[in-house]
């Protein structure tokens, strides 16, 4: 039964990868719009983490899988998780970014200007390095809740733990067994993450010698 | 115009199964906080065998995906004689899931509440409980209310999980409409619609009374 539900693995860690990924490109234009002067822009963008936000994910999977074939787009079911929880990721990482963002002293903007850097050397070298030190363990923390919301594939059939679990539950009628399987394999998965992403922050402490 | 009109049509099948999802929250953050608040003083508690059942609950409450804790109970209570409809499970599942992550939103509030609050107490003459229960608990909750307040917000999103234990709430007669109309989209826009706009007011409302609660603090 072990082997049944590990199977999965590969998907949920796929889904989990990619979504992040995904997310974390599109919630960088997404912040960026969040904070613009131009109000149109700053409005579109506050409304799209809203919407996005205030939506349960599963509601989400079922829009993008049962939804979007009403016009004639057909998605096969891992297609549909990823394009569903990037959607979902985008809007999180955007607000973790913008946090970060807002944690960065205005001084440094002001210095960096008084330096007469232009906007793209101030953005990549001054303010980017510092915000990415202070979100890096929001984003680990999201990306285990990420993985845990992986799970939501299942339910429009991709073959990932839960699927699995779900499968070897209705054919040894031992549900006990299977979802603890499950639960430790998730479980399992996150510890990884966590360690490294303690590892990486006790690095850059000591590296960049900033809180 | 047409996809309102329909939306105004499909609302009274789908009215019935926001109720059940209102009910689900209701009754998973009235048996889940109490919990968490009771998880809370068992991980601070001196008895070793009680701390760690505590953590134990925790750490499985918050370590599994919502998901699969549901699935958990459902497939496994009936294995050990427990045998309960699918909403009572829902409701356990989604308390327990309240319980753990509410546990430690607690634990924050009390951490935060400044030492000489129980030293004033002792000196005041409250010992022990009636020094927590009327000093160091209130001014917790106050602390800890409006991350609470997100959380009953998430769990009220969480409710949308109990569709694949098919209990009949708003995601389900979603399915049910659309299977019907094959309408998916527009359908399953409509539910999103509501969740939304629940959601949406459920925030503002929480902002609202983050503001009234740190007036005095």
């Amino acid at each position: 039964m072990l082997t049944d539900i590990a199977s999965g693995i590969g998907y949920t860690i796929l889904i989990t990868v990619l979504s992040l990924v995904i997310g974390g490109i599109v919630g960088l234009p997404l912040v960026a719009a969040r904070r613009s002067r131009v109000t149109v822009v700053r409005v579109v963008a506050t409304a799209y983490i809203d919407v996005v936000r205030g939506i349960p994910p599963i509601t989400w999977l079922f829009l993008i899988y049962f939804g979007l074939p009403q016009f004639e787009v057909y998605l096969e079911p891992i297609s549909a998780a990823i394009v569903g929880l990037s959607l979902i990721s985008s809007a999180y990482l955007a607000e973790i970014y913008r946090a970060g963002l807002l944690s960065i002293h205005k001084g440094q903007w002001e210095a960096a200007h008084a330096l007469g850097m232009s906007v793209r050397t101030r953005t990549l070298s001054i303010i980017t390095p510092q915000t990415y030190r202070v979100c890096l363990t929001a984003v680990a923390v999201y990306a285990i809740g990420l993985l845990k919301d992986s799970a939501l594939a299942s339910t429009i059939g991709v073959h990932e733990i839960t699927y699995n679990a779900g499968d070897a539950a209705r054919a040894s009628h031992e549900g006990i067994l299977a979802f603890a399987i499950a639960g430790a394999l998730y479980v399992a998965l996150s510890i990884p993450c966590a360690i490294a992403s303690r590892r990486v922050d006790r690095v850059l402490r000591t590296k960049l010698g900033v809180a | 115009m047409n996809l309102f009109t329909d939306w105004l049509g499909w609302l009274p099948d789908l009215w019935p199964g926001l109720l059940v999802s209102l009910e689900l929250t209701g009754l998973s953050l009235l048996l889940g906080m109490p919990f968490g608040l009771l998880l809370a003083l068992a991980i601070a508690s001196p008895v070793a065998p009680l701390r760690f059942a505590a953590m134990l609950v925790v750490e499985i409450g918050r370590g599994l995906p919502a998901l699969v804790l549901l699935y958990l109970l459902y497939f496994g209570l009936p294995e050990v004689e427990i045998t309960l409809t699918a909403f009572i499970t829902a409701v356990f599942s989604l308390a327990w899931t309240t319980g753990a992550y509410a546990c430690d939103l607690f634990r924050a509030g009390l951490a935060a509440v400044p030492k000489g609050q129980r030293e004033a107490a002792l000196t005041c003459g409250m010992r022990g409980w009636t020094g927590f229960r009327y000093i160091i608990l209130p001014q917790a909750i106050r602390i800890s209310t409006p991350p609470l307040a997100g959380l009953a917000i998430t769990i009220f999103q969480a409710s949308a999980l109990a569709f694949v234990i098919s209990v009949p709430e708003l995601m389900s007669k979603g399915y049910t409409l659309g299977s019907v109309t094959f309408r998916y989209l527009d359908v399953f826009g409509l539910t999103a619609v509501l969740y939304g706009v629940i959601t949406v007011v459920a925030i503002r409302f929480v902002r609202v009374a983050e503001r009234r609660l740190s007036r005095h603090v």
